[in-house]
């Protein structure tokens, strides 16, 4: 991960043809999903731990190569076959290797990896067909995340897009007995769909104005797009990255899929997959500088989710959930610097957000597994002794998140509020607030969980330790990654060219640094922001330290604004009211009285008309000479009225 | 290659052999020899079909599959048959449909299975003639002989409301058919003089009809009406979930799986080229209705109990798909179509298969009542998920290709319509994860007790589906290649 | 035929009314008897107001067809009434036949009776 490090001379001659066998990023993990899947009765636990590790551990190495072999220059677009390809409209399976790509390439093995190792103790106790399926949609997702990140088009992005999607409902309704677990995945499905409706059309629009959805001729061919279709298809796109990255409004699934199994949470919804709208956003980054309207929607649109989930983590009282929070307003911190243009700000804090959050989830599923299955920290405390390595790890990841210099959340969130403060200051003031909010929430969790005395029975007391080495490994290395990932992105006032992130990923900017006008803060100012924003975040985190190492049970219900933030502002209330009871009402509507009393009555009504007109008729088939007779008269005088007359 | 010296064309073989094969069948005694001749005879019609496709380069394979004879000579219709792209995708499918069928539901039993056999492979014949029917009136003859059996296949074999569903089918279809007739000999009126008559019904003399402006505006609807009956899109719908629902299963896949691409196929061949001014001017109001469809299905299809219904009900919602995206004048949108479908053929039929199994094993189609079938047929579960998810249009999924580019070409004809007909993929995820949900998770109840997994049978057609489904899903090219001259020879006709 | 002056000649009004007046008298009679010979006779009737009025309209297009010239030329259609009134006659006879049989079989000449054509 250290940018410096120099590869053995022999390895030169590998890197160099390295990008050829980029396919098998990807592949190995849909290898590893097929053998898994498929001989998911066959293969032991060990055997499905090792593949599904194994194939991503190689996927790893691959992208290790691939990462220096671009920094050495080499990045291009690969291109293996034609998807669709008729006169109108030809789209290539491409993956495109640049700097971008290759960063999150090695997030996603790399945390992926460590997630999987992970997964084979914590998952431990399933049955070896439920361990070896668990294995195999954990592959599928990395395969689908990779399909997302190395696509050369839009539409090979979506493809993984939507196989992150589907990942993700597998894996949070992976215990499917449960109702509620699977309420919880098709919620997250569905919501992930609405944001792919706006994906699709962003992608349908390009299509029709430009022909193409190549990333390379569609940033090549900007120009030609008017103003207003910029501003729409970047909306578009963004209403797609609400979806996947949980922005308001579509972020009430994420907290709800905590319900999978905890390594997942880690993996899909804190590191990887929910920064896929981040990623998206910062690869089409030359779209969205040309449109400064939908730059701002996106700032404000993530410091609201970024406020807004933080006070609903103030007041949660389930590990997972508060965590889970959290993650949604850090990415309410990646969209803002999305939106105030700091691109590679938003990138640096996916960076340092996959290693902590990473760590934190994997931390409480340490603390989860200790616990027999408890989630609720008002029933922990005091695990501290208990834990000794979970402990540490966790402090050092909510320190991170909390911002503490020299930890590598520090490094990042400074970058993105000093970004919005040369945009507006008070962009700057509300995200502080927000920092404020993390450092308080975070440490009333690190207090509940680790400090005080233990609030839970005897028979869980007895039965608290440490996790095995699998679990405690993979802490660690995020923990040193948490601490010292920062460092590739010292900012400027501290260390000239010390943020070789920003050099690195230079090129795939360059085209909106051009467009973009840039505010340079003056040091002196860059340093008073950071003091107030160090300085209050601390008086947050010690304050909350204090208060919550002495948490004694309450029964004391909360009240007034306590309790609104406690049930989350009553959004999921709100949507059920005005979304889905209004869809069921039309659909119970439709289905019962337009089609069966309307469509079909309408077409029942012709036959029945017929019948009912024929049984009257046929009265007048008398069988009586005269009434023939009668009739047989009036029907000449008719036609003699018809001939004289009209 | 002189035409007179190949003895019989490929087009030929693909209408009569069928045709005899059930003719075979109604004579045949045994229940065991009936079923096994009809699968014989569906694999080799489709060994034909395939063969027929090596076979498919119009330039050089023309009299191969092009065949005409006199036949009713003095009216100017030749019995004349042709296979063009989309003819040959069409007949593959209906080619390989069949043996699916027919392996898939080869356990249930049926009384007279000779009929019942014998009639499904003239449906067969029919269906193969209309595909490759190069002349209206034979187009016509067909297009009544692929129906006609399934009149008596609903009302002998179907369920207990058999006898008013098909009377509903009926008349729905009789209906569409006679305003087509009337529609077909009034253009005929208007054609120009063939060697041995005054006009003729063959499909060059229809496109090259003049039809002044005024008289397409009504002949369209004619031809419209009959085949928007038998796709069937809004508010011309309501016998098909009576129809699926009563239908006997293997006659529902024909029906869902086959029939309905008639419609679809009857607008591309008869409709857009023929009465392109009218299309022009009526293509808002088609696509109009067909996205109103599409959402209307799809809410309905969410309130859904019964098993059959409900596939019944999202496939309205598809089918509204295709059907808007053949009057966006795009090319993007008709090669959608195109492999639209041949998905969706092969993507409903596995959902009926599906719906079949549980059915025979559990006695009940009801949603509300099942649960939990995952515990007991893992394989079957996994299966059902695959299909469904192409069902909704996954990427990957062959579904996903064509949903893709027609809603693509949708958008360039207008953003509105493909805002709202887009709400409908999310309202497809909705009904289909909740239908996943209630019947394959969740805990067990007493009705699934019993329950066991499928057969190696089953597994192997509904892998032969799958395998499909993710073909045409990573590499949909074939089918591109294949259809690509009918949709150019369409555009060049319109434009 | 007003060329060839009124007083030589009865005016086609009148032969029309006289027929009119015998058609309605049958229609009249067909209608409210139920008497079947009386219902036929009134057949009878009508027929013969046709025949009357194919005569005379005979007689009146064949005087201004063929001019003045003879004035008492004999056309065709009372050849044609011979043969209907031929005809006629033996219609009768199988009428009236039928009656009798209709008579022997049931007792009555009534028409309301003979109702079953019905179902």
């Amino acid at each position: 991960m250290r940018f410096r490090a120099k590869a053995p001379l022999g390895v030169w001659g590998l890197m160099n043809n390295i990008l050829q066998l980029v396919w098998l990023i990807p592949v190995l993990p849909l290898l590893g999903f097929l053998i898994n899947g498929l001989g998911r009765k066959q293969v032991s636990k060990t055997m499905a731990g090792v593949i599904g590790s194994g194939t991503v551990f190689l996927s790893f190495l691959i992208s290790v190569f691939v990462f220096f072999s671009v920094k050495s220059g080499n990045s291009q677009v690969v291109h293996y076959f034609h998807f669709i390809n008729i006169n109108a409209l030809n789209i290539g399976f491409d993956f495109q290797i640049d700097q971008l790509s290759s960063i999150f390439l090695l997030i996603i093995t790399g945390v992926g990896l460590l997630i999987h190792v992970y997964s084979t103790a914590y998952m431990h106790d399933e049955e070896p067909k439920d361990f070896a399926k668990y294995f195999a949609y954990l592959n599928l997702f990395v395969f689908s995340m990779l399909l997302l990140v190395m696509g050369g088009n839009f539409v090979i992005m979506f493809i993984g897009w939507e196989g992150v999607g589907l990942c993700s409902y597998l894996l949070i309704g992976f215990w499917f007995k449960n109702t509620n677990y699977n309420i919880a995945a098709k919620k997250a499905f569905v919501m992930n769909r609405i944001g792919d409706l706006g994906f699709l059309l962003a992608v349908f629009w390009l299509i029709a104005k430009l022909g193409t959805a190549d990333y390379h001729s569609v940033f090549a061919n900007v120009a030609s797009l008017s103003t207003s279709d910029i501003t729409g298809i970047t909306l578009l796109l963004f209403v797609g990255a609400m979806g996947k990255s949980a922005q308001i409004p579509l972020y009430t699934w994420l907290p709800d899929a905590m319900a999978g199994p905890t390594p997942v949470s880690a993996l899909i919804h804190a590191a990887t997959m929910v920064t896929a709208g981040i990623y998206m956003i910062a690869r089409s980054n030359v779209l969205y500088t040309m449109a400064p309207l939908t730059q701002s929607i996106v700032a404000v649109v993530g410091l609201s989710t970024a406020i807004l989930a933080a006070t609903i983590a103030l007041k949660q009282n389930d590990i997972k959930k508060v965590l889970a929070y959290s993650t949604v307003s850090q990415l309410g911190y990646m969209f803002l610097a999305l939106g105030v243009g700091a691109y590679t700000g938003a990138v640096f804090h996916v960076m340092t957000h996959a290693f902590f959050k990473a760590l934190l989830f994997l931390g409480a599923g340490s603390v989860i597994h200790a616990m027999s299955g408890e989630q609720d920290i008002r029933n922990m405390g005091g695990l501290k002794k208990y834990m000794s390595i979970t402990h540490i790890t966790f402090l050092l990841a909510c320190l991170a998140i909390a911002g503490m210099p020299p930890f590598s959340g520090f490094f990042s969130k400074d970058e993105i509020l000093a970004a919005a403060f040369a945009k507006n200051p008070l962009l700057w003031a509300v995200g502080v607030g927000g920092a404020l909010m993390t450092a308080f929430y975070m440490f009333r969790l690190y207090a509940m969980t680790f400090l005080g005395k233990f609030r839970g029975t005897h028979e869980q007391e007895h039965h608290l330790h440490e996790s095995p080495k699998a679990i405690t490994i993979p802490l660690i290395i995020l923990a040193i990654l948490s601490v010292v990932g920062g460092l590739i992105g010292i900012p400027e006032i501290f260390m000239h060219g010390g943020h070789q992130l920003e050099a690195f990923l230079a090129p795939v900017f360059a085209q909106s640094n051009a467009i973009a006008v840039k505010h340079h803060l003056s040091h002196s100012t860059e340093y008073l922001l950071m003091g107030i924003s160090v300085s209050l975040a601390l008086i947050a985190l010690v304050y909350a330290w204090r208060k919550f190492s002495k948490y004694q049970k309450t029964d004391t219900e909360e009240t007034g604004l306590g309790k609104l933030m406690e049930n989350k502002w009553y959004v999921d209330e709100l949507y059920d009211a005005i979304i889905v009871k209004p869809v069921q009402t039309i659909a119970n509507y439709f289905s019962s009285i337009v089609e069966k009393k309307g469509i079909d009555g309408f077409v029942n009504g012709i036959g029945k008309a017929v019948n009912y007109s024929s049984r009257h008729i046929r009265l007048i088939q008398s069988g009586q000479v005269g009434t023939y007779v009668l009739l047989m008269v009036l029907g000449i005088l008719i036609l003699f009225i018809i001939q004289l007359f009209l | 290659m002189d035409p007179q010296n190949i003895w019989i064309s490929f087009p030929e073989l693909l209408v009569w052999f069928p045709l005899v094969a059930g003719l075979v069948a109604f004579a045949l005694k045994s229940d065991k020899a009936v079923k096994n001749w009809s699968i014989l005879a569906s694999l080799i019609t489709l060994a034909i079909a395939i063969v027929s496709l090596v076979f498919s380069n119009p330039e050089k394979y023309f009299y191969l599959n092009n065949v005409s004879y006199f036949w009713l000579k003095y009216l100017g219709s030749n019995f004349s048959l042709g296979l063009d792209g989309m003819g040959h995708m069409l007949t593959l499918l209906t080619a390989l449909s069949f043996p699916i069928i027919f392996i898939a539901t080869n356990k249930t039993t049926y009384r007279n299975s000779n009929v019942f056999y014998g009639l499904m492979l003239l449906t067969q014949a029919g269906l193969m003639g209309v595909f490759s029917a190069m002349d209206v009136l034979v187009f016509y003859f067909f297009w009544e002989l692929a129906v006609i059996p399934v009149y008596f296949l609903c009302s002998r074999w179907g369920g207990e409301k058999r006898i008013q569903a098909t009377f509903k089918f009926f008349v729905y279809t009789f209906t569409g058919s006679l305003l087509m007739l009337v529609g077909i000999i009034y253009v005929y009126l208007q054609t120009s003089p063939s060697a041995f008559s005054d006009h003729s019904f063959s499909l060059h003399a229809f496109y090259n009809v003049n039809l002044i402006v005024g008289d397409q505006l009504w002949l369209f609807w004619l031809f419209f009406i009959a085949f928007a009956i038998k796709m069937p899109i809004f508010p011309f719908h309501t016998w098909q979930p009576d129809t699926y629902e009563q239908a006997p299963t293997a006659t529902t896949m024909v029906l869902s799986g086959i029939m309905v691409k008639m419609g679809v196929f009857a607008v591309i061949r008869w409709v857009l080229p023929v009465f392109p001014d009218a299309v022009s001017k009526f293509d808002n109001m088609v696509i109009g209705l067909s996205v109103i469809g599409m959402i209307y299905a799809s809410l309905i299809a969410i309130k859904q109990d019964d098993l059959k219904r409900f596939v019944a009900y999202s496939s309205i919602a598809h089918i509204g798909l295709m059907c808007a995206s053949i009057f966006t004048n795009s090319e993007l949108g008709l090669q959608g179509v195109m492999i639209q479908m041949f998905s969706h053929g092969i993507n409903i039929i596995g959902m009926w298969i599906v719906v079949d199994i549980i059915e025979k094993q559990t006695g009940s189609r009801k949603i509300s009542e099942l649960g939990g079938i995952a515990h007991k047929a893992p394989v079957l579960t996994i299966l059902l998920v695959v299909i469904a998810l192409a069902n909704i249009a996954l990427p990957l999924t062959n579904a996903f290709v064509g949903e893709f580019m027609m809603f693509s070409g949708l958008f360039k004809f207008n953003m509105v319509y493909t805002a709202i007909a887009l709400i409908s993929i999310i309202l497809a995820a909705v009904y289909t994860l909740n239908m996943v949900q209630k019947v394959f998770y969740g805990e067990a109840n007493s009705l699934i007790e019993n329950m066991h997994d499928i057969s190696l049978r089953q597994k192997m057609i509904l892998g032969v589906l799958v395998v499909f489904i993710f073909f045409f899903g990573i590499y949909p090219q074939p089918i591109f290649d294949l259809t690509k001259d009918t949709v150019e020879a369409i555009f060049t006709k319109i434009n | 035929m007003r060329g060839l002056g009124r007083q030589n000649y009865m005016e086609i009004k009148w032969y029309i009314g006289l027929a009119v007046a015998l058609f309605c008298t049958g229609i009249v009679g067909v209608l409210t008897r139920r008497n079947s010979i009386i219902i036929f006779m009134c057949i009878e009737l009508m027929l013969n107001a046709v025949n009357l009025l194919l005569v005379a309209f005979s007689k009146m297009h064949a005087a201004t067809a063929l001019g003045l010239s003879n004035p008492n030329i004999v056309s065709d259609a009372q050849i044609f009434v011979f043969f209907i009134m031929v005809v006629a006659a033996a219609e009768v006879s199988v009428g009236l036949a039928i009656i009798v049989m209709l008579y022997r079989n049931t007792r009555s000449v009534d028409v309301n009776f003979l109702n079953r054509l019905k179902n």
